[in-house]
């Protein structure tokens, strides 16, 4: 079974080139068939797949599929080759499952889309590329799929491109990304001068042979972290992705959720042996990630768009994958990745259900008392802003964010104020998240509801529900028995945590549930309870004024704004007429006066051009014999 | 077998070459121009018989033989160039086929 793995990548691939080539030729169903029905064959193989590895483990417990060899040249020899380990079997799961039930949804959510081919094939492309990027045994191949996936996110964040708006958005999440991922390839690059391979597994070997804290370990952790930042959204590259929300919501699902966001943890769980020779950097990483997820969470309470709130609240979460890493503890980055794809996706998916049910409404104020009206849409989109405020005990996400706080404090790289952080965080999370049901599902209805879900957006929903419950049953704290399989099967692939795991017990938990009831708690006494006494205290020059704060992303974009863009612009402006200048346009008129002459020359008049042709032959034989 | 000289052979086959070509730049029907291009490639035929003759080796018969094929092959496209010419522009001068001019 493990020899299909390069199907994975290739049917989706192979959706991808169909849906271009036939393009126009298509039915809207066809084109379904194919789009949507690639990355579920893809999700049968990488099931097929994982249940081979986990039944009968290879060797090693990891499997290595070379296919060709890209290309060969001044000792740089990649191979287009696969590699997969546990850490791998999860992400490809995760990928093809929930991006087969995003494009499923789709096919409903985008019917009558003028695109609807061109958007099947943008996504596919995505998986594809994505799949690439998580399978690659070498930087290399890793690189072309992360490239792959910043493609496609540009292509489907500008995906209705009549709307300028939309392609600023595109274009800023490209740009933004491409600022992280200049980093990663000169960190490939240093990597490869000193290493003399890109093939990840002997280079994490060299790196680890590597005396800590050399120069050139630090160095590549830093690049390699810069590109894993643009790609993740954490700060100061985090702009990007409140804005990725111009394209249409089954788009968000799939960057938040299966895909790209999730690239750079991916990234540095991998590459984990070079941020273990580089402590200074993954206490950076922790840091980032503690303050990103403070700072989005505080940018999620406030945000009117149903949407921007969960990007917010995507950028927060992945704030806790990255402090987990931050700290060592990998397997629980990779355990709130798999349980966040779940909920995540399901948020946005159910979002997209409301928002088309309003007619494009994306206020939430205006939105209110959905509750009857959409009765799927409620239970499962509760169910998901549980499992996001790690509703104890039942939810998935409580699972992987205990683990992860737990991890902050115990492991050896842990600290207090890691701590304080993420649980100031859980506490923010709970309030954003039922903020949002709590607005868009009780009091009163402002919005008549104008289309209902049918089977194809509600079938995903409901899985992506029963997931978001029982996602986190596979790695349970000691104190509910220890079952954990997932550690065991991570544990193959990640090296372990010192100090790691649910290294608290009880206490600790309870603290840390208790705050999370708390945040869900304080979220219905501010929307349901209190509500008229929440909007006049909002209505206050002072909260108003920290409230737009918060709404703007803490003012981030206007800072880049007056720090970068505005500097370069008059730069510009004042350099118009340098001495570069005449060069640049002498070329220029030069070029337009050879085209002159010798447009001139071709007048169309066959006579002339034979006699030009026998003159010059004259000329060649008078040389000759004359010579 | 009376033999001729290599010398006037050649100033015979350039003679026609000029021939040719000159009718080929001033002519401006394409049927002309056609005819023109029989010339030159004969007067090319007639220069390897020639020399081929001077050294007594069959190579230039040969050549001629090719040249023969290559003229029918050009005669059979020319003249349907010359067909489709003259249903789309009407009259077979050639100077009103410059509409490829840059």
């Amino acid at each position: 079974m493990l020899h299909l793995l390069w199907l994975i990548p290739a049917l989706p691939l192979t959706g991808f080139v169909l849906l271009t080539l036939l393009n126009r030729r298509l039915s809207r169903t066809a084109a379904a068939v194919i789009g949507a029905g690639s990355v579920g064959l893809a999700a049968v193989v990488a099931i097929l797949v994982a249940a081979a590895f986990i039944v009968s483990p290879p060797e090693g417990h990891h499997f290595h599929q070379v296919l060709w060899t890209w290309f060969d040249t001044g000792g740089l020899r990649p191979q287009v080759a696969f590699y997969l380990d546990a850490m791998t079997v999860i992400f490809i799961l995760v990928i093809t499952v929930v991006g087969f039930l995003i494009h499923l949804y789709s096919t409903e959510f985008m019917e009558h889309d003028e695109g609807f081919t061109r958007f099947f094939m943008y996504m596919n492309l995505f998986v594809a590329s994505m799949l690439v990027l998580v399978l690659a045994d070498n930087l290399l191949l890793l690189y072309l799929g992360w490239e792959g996936v910043g493609m496609c996110s540009y292509f489907l964040i500008a995906f209705w491109q009549k709307d300028t708006q939309n392609v600023y958005c595109g274009r800023k999440a490209f740009i933004i990304t491409r600022i992280g991922d200049t980093a990663m390839i000169v960190g490939l690059f240093l990597l490869f001068t000193h290493y003399h391979t890109l093939e990840i597994q002997p280079l994490m070997h060299a790196v680890a042979a590597t005396p800590a804290g050399a120069a050139v370990v630090v160095a590549a952790a830093w690049l390699l972290l810069g590109g894993a930042v643009g790609k993740s959204a954490q700060l100061p590259l985090q702009t990007w992705l409140p804005d990725a929300m111009a394209g249409p919501t089954p788009v968000s699902a799939l960057i938040h959720a299966a895909t790209m966001v999730t690239a750079g943890v991916y990234l540095i769980a991998r590459t984990n042996a070079l941020y273990t020779a580089a402590p200074d950097v993954r206490l950076a990483v922790a840091i980032i990630g503690t303050v990103t997820l403070l700072y989005a969470g505080f940018s999620a309470l406030t945000q009117k768009d149903i949407k921007r709130s969960l990007a917010y609240s995507t950028v927060s979460q992945i704030g806790y994958m990255f402090l987990a890493l931050g700290v060592a503890g990998w397997d629980a980055g990779i355990f709130h990745f798999m349980t966040h794809a779940f909920f995540k996706a399901l948020l946005f998916l159910g979002a997209g259900v409301i928002i088309e049910a309003l007619a494009d409404e994306h206020d939430i104020f205006k939105m209110g008392g959905l509750r009857r009206e959409l009765p799927v849409v409620f239970w499962t989109f509760t169910i998901g802003a549980a499992s996001l405020a790690a509703l104890p005990l039942v939810t998935a996400g409580y699972y992987s964010k205990d683990l992860i706080i737990s991890t902050s404090l115990g492991s050896v790289d842990g600290s207090a104020w890691l701590w304080a952080g993420a649980v100031a965080g859980a506490l923010l999370t709970g309030i954003y998240s039922f903020r949002l049901v709590f607005v868009v599902f009780f009091g009163e209805q402002h919005t008549p509801v104008t289309r209902r879900p049918r089977w194809r957006m509600q079938a995903p929903l409901v899985i992506l529900a029963v997931l978001s419950v029982i996602g986190g049953f596979v790695w349970l704290p000691d104190w509910m028995g220890g079952w954990k399989p997932l550690e065991h099967f991570l544990s193959t692939a990640l090296p372990a945590t010192a100090g790691g795991g649910w290294a608290f017990g009880l206490g600790e938990a309870t603290i840390v549930e208790i705050v999370s009831l708390s945040g869900i708690g304080i979220a219905y006494l501010l929307w349901i309870r209190r509500r008229d006494a929440t909007a006049v205290f909002a209505a206050r020059p002072a909260p108003d004024a920290l409230e737009r704060y918060w709404r703007a992303g803490w003012g981030f974009d206007a800072l880049y704004q007056y720090v970068f863009a505005v500097p370069v612009k008059w730069f510009a402006h004042v350099a118009r007429n340098d001495l570069v200048e005449p060069v640049v346009k002498g070329i220029a008129s030069l070029n337009v006066l050879a085209w002159r002459g010798l447009s001139a020359s071709q007048n169309g008049l066959l006579r002339l051009y034979i006699a030009v042709a026998g003159a010059g032959l004259a000329i060649i034989i008078a040389v000759v014999v004359l010579k | 077998m009376a033999s001729v000289s290599l010398n006037s052979g050649l100033i015979l086959a350039a003679i026609l070459f000029v021939i040719g070509f000159v009718g080929l730049i001033t002519r401006r029907n394409l049927i002309v121009v056609l005819a023109c291009i029989e010339i030159m490639l004969n007067a090319a035929g007639l220069a390897f018989v020639v020399a081929g003759a001077r050294w007594g080796r069959p190579d230039g018969q040969v050549m001629f033989l090719f040249v023969l094929a290559m003229a029918a092959a050009e005669v059979a496209v020319g003249l349907a160039l010359a067909i489709r010419f003259r249903q789309t522009l009407g009259r077979l001068d050639i100077d009103e086929a410059d509409e490829m001019r840059g």
